[in-house]
């Protein structure tokens, strides 16, 4: 279970306060306006933000001060996911050797992975030399390898069009089901959570509220998420 | 976790720049304690500090009143050849001093094209040496600097005001006061300021074209204390007094100056409305076409007279560039070993220490170094057997202020945009710098490894204190061949150095960039 405890986290003169858990396994999309902290709270799980009260744990272990690359968390950001001078494959290669010196064992499990993602016959080329979907599913295998237990999305798909966030997005769901990792993922888009999500965070007014199920909160939204959704 | 979390630590840039201060420091220090022996100011010294401001003054004023129209011309014209003349309005930061000495030479001088000209209308001969020289000397380098830094502000203007200029049917005279005015008033005085701060150091440009008691600079006078006196003493508190002027002047030009003129985006055209009558296109072609020749004539000066020379070229011509070469290579590797971890530990927010050092990096004169370490290793070993390595080192320091210019605000971009996926992914220190950094900044490394290649390659400085009469540089050795009035053998040696020094640059600044993607 992720549990963030009575935390507070500041960013610049913005602030954010957290009290929730969210079960191992759940899928959790985390919706609200802009500016309202979304990815203030992806980024302090993450570790890119201190916390400047309570505590973050994963299971029985205590996340608060780990360093972002030590905490048990694979993260995509909004853009910027690929090293532009590395090939596909070492890309994904970083999910398990940041020196990029791999073991044989290691370079077949990117293969792998690369293959899982429909890549295969891509893994030499660089970035420039791949298409946004392309390039968002080396990414996703490079998540694969990794193997981490909270996968967390910064609306990595913002830029692609309709149809092909909508396939990134059930790529990442059938992922997630197959390793059993926690998702959270920030959308601006109720269509996503419903899409792919089991439980929403409502992120408001400097509060991220516990979760709760898509399907009851997005059919009877209280007011706050209602301004929201227009 | 006080901080945000960063992909590197600044430990090592901090103490790169830790040995930088050290090193400015502590030979100035050196220099302090050993000029309580002597005796304050001469009528000498006073007729130096005069002199090394006059010229500085009047080759600023100069340089940058002609750069306005030059500036002007380029930033409105289109023209073919245009982007190849501003690439050479580039050239002067790199092309070695003493080169640009005997190109001028070549063409003002007493024997020179010009003097020859006046000849046959039956006019006396042109004197390039004293005030005017140095003067001369200083615009043709400090003029093409000018016109870039006045031309970068031409170019910012977005081409929005152009067009409602255009729309408000202004003429020349609204167009002044409407746009060209206030960007001069942004740019010129830096502009003054970082050309003036630059002809304060002059070095070689005196030891060649000035001398004598009415045409010597402090940075001279330093260097004659100590050749030809011995007299540390005085050379030290030269050294003070020059360290005084240069810091006061490198603090005034870094106050005024937002950009450093090496920006690769000048030679993109604006669309432009206006300058199109008569007077203005006559106007425009006249300075564009003045300028190119000032530049252009003594470098072909140069090339024309070295070709001749060539063949009969002396055997320690080609020896002495054999030391140049490995001189100038130590000093970028050196120059690499310091600015990198200090441009990492800028770019993760360590910048005050990282600035103070380039600030006294410009502030720092190669002469005023050189002096303090020779008084530093004079009680322990020959200095004349350290005259490489100490070259090499203050060679290093003086490309450092610039590489950091180039370096920094590459090295923030790149952990702006990676820092957090390397964090994410465990990269941090090494793994980072080597799979992110270099090949990230390999362009921004490659352009500072070609200027520090190609100012070391061209120095004549330091190495004026500390050789002796068999080991020379191949600028040491030009200037010795001048002195020998061995004019054809230095000319040669002038094309040999010109062809390394640019080639140097080539050659690193190409590295860098060779399949580099976007």
């Amino acid at each position: 279970m992720l549990k963030l405890e009575e935390c507070k986290i500041t960013n610049g003169g913005f602030s954010l306060a957290v009290n929730l858990n969210i079960e191992r396994g759940k899928r959790v999309a985390v919706i609200g306006p802009s500016g309202a902290g979304k990815s203030t709270l992806i980024e302090a799980i993450a570790g890119f933000l201190p916390l400047a009260a309570g505590t973050i744990a994963w299971g029985a272990d205590c996340l608060s001060n780990l360093e972002p690359g030590k905490r048990p968390v694979a993260m995509l950001f909004q853009d910027g996911n690929l090293f532009p001078h590395l090939t596909a494959a070492q890309n994904v290669a970083l999910g398990l050797r940041p020196d990029l010196r791999l073991s044989t064992a290691q370079i077949s499990q990117v293969d792998a992975a690369l293959e899982r993602v429909g890549l295969s016959d891509f893994s030499a080329r660089k970035p420039a030399a791949l298409s946004g979907g392309q390039q968002s599913r080396v990414a996703l295998a490079r998540v694969l390898v990794q193997g981490r237990d909270l996968l967390l999305l910064d609306e990595p798909f913002a830029a692609l069009g309709p149809a092909l966030k909508a396939e990134m997005l059930d790529l990442v769901s059938d992922l997630v089901r197959e390793t059993g990792a926690t998702l959270l993922m920030v959308s601006h888009d109720p269509a996503d959570a419903r899409r792919i999500a089991d439980e929403v965070v409502l992120v408001v007014d400097g509060i991220a509220h516990p979760p709760q199920a898509v399907d009851a909160l997005l059919d009877n939204p209280p007011p706050a998420l209602r301004d929201y959704l227009g | 976790m006080a901080e945000r979390a960063q992909p590197i630590n600044a430990r090592t840039g901090i103490g790169a720049a830790l040995f930088v201060a050290a090193l400015i420091l502590g030979t100035l220090a050196a220099v302090a304690l050993r000029a309580e022996e002597g005796r304050g100011l001469g009528s000498s010294d006073w007729a130096a500090l005069r002199f090394t401001l006059t010229q500085a003054i009047l080759s600023a004023v100069l340089s940058v009143g002609l750069a306005i129209p030059v500036a002007r011309a380029l930033a409105r014209r289109r023209f073919a050849g245009r982007s190849a003349l501003i690439a050479l309005l580039g050239a002067p930061f790199i092309l070695p001093v003493i080169v640009a000495i005997l190109g001028l030479l070549h063409v003002f001088g007493r024997s020179g094209w010009i003097s020859q000209a006046l000849g046959f209308v039956g006019l006396p001969p042109l004197s390039i040496y004293g005030l005017h020289g140095v003067v001369l000397a200083h615009v043709f380098f400090n003029l093409p600097l000018a016109t870039r830094l006045i031309l970068q502000a031409w170019q910012e203007v977005p081409s929005e005001q152009y067009r409602l200029a255009a729309q408000l049917n202004a003429g020349p005279r609204a167009m002044f006061g409407l746009i060209e005015l206030p960007l001069l008033k942004r740019v010129v005085p830096g502009a003054l300021a970082i050309v003036f701060a630059i002809c304060l150091t002059s070095f070689a440009v005196a030891l060649t074209l000035g001398g004598g008691p009415r045409a010597t600079t402090i940075e001279l006078a330093i260097y004659q204390a100590f050749r030809f006196d011995f007299d540390l003493g005085r050379a030290a508190i030269l050294s003070g007094l020059q360290l005084i002027l240069t810091a006061g002047a490198a603090l005034i030009a870094l106050r005024f100056s937002r950009n450093h003129g090496l920006g690769a985006e000048l030679d993109r055209v604006l669309r432009r409305w206006d300058g199109t009558g008569v007077g203005a296109q006559t106007f425009d072609v006249f300075w564009i076409g003045i300028a190119a020749l000032f530049l252009l004539l003594p470098l072909s000066a140069i090339v024309l007279s070295g070709l001749i020379g060539l063949s009969t070229l002396p055997i320690e011509v080609f020896k002495a560039a054999g030391i140049s070469v490995i001189l100038a290579l130590s000093s970028t590797i050196i120059l690499l070993l310091m600015a990198l971890p200090m441009s990492f530990a800028a770019a993760v927010g360590k910048r005050g220490i990282i600035e103070i050092s380039g600030i006294l990096g410009l502030a720092a004169s190669p002469l005023v170094i050189g002096t303090g370490l020779f008084i530093l290793i004079h009680p322990f070993a020959n200095p004349t057997v350290l005259a490489l390595p100490v070259t090499a080192i203050v060679n290093a320091v003086m490309a450092l202020p610039f590489a950091l210019r180039i370096l920094v605000p590459r090295a923030r971009q790149v952990v702006g945009q990676y820092g957090k996926l390397g964090l994410s992914l465990d990269m941090k220190g090494f793994p980072f710098v080597r799979h992110v950094l270099l090949l990230r900044m390999r362009a921004q490394i490659g352009f500072s490894a070609g200027l520090a290649a190609a100012l070391s390659m061209g120095d004549l400085g330091v190495i004026t204190l500390f050789a002796d009469p068999d080991t020379a540089t191949l600028p040491l050795q030009i200037y010795r061949l001048m002195g020998a009035y061995r004019m054809d053998a230095a000319a040669s040696g002038a094309l040999l150095l010109l062809v390394l020094s640019l080639g140097a640059f080539w050659v690193f600044d190409r590295g860098g960039r060779w399949h580099a993607e976007a």
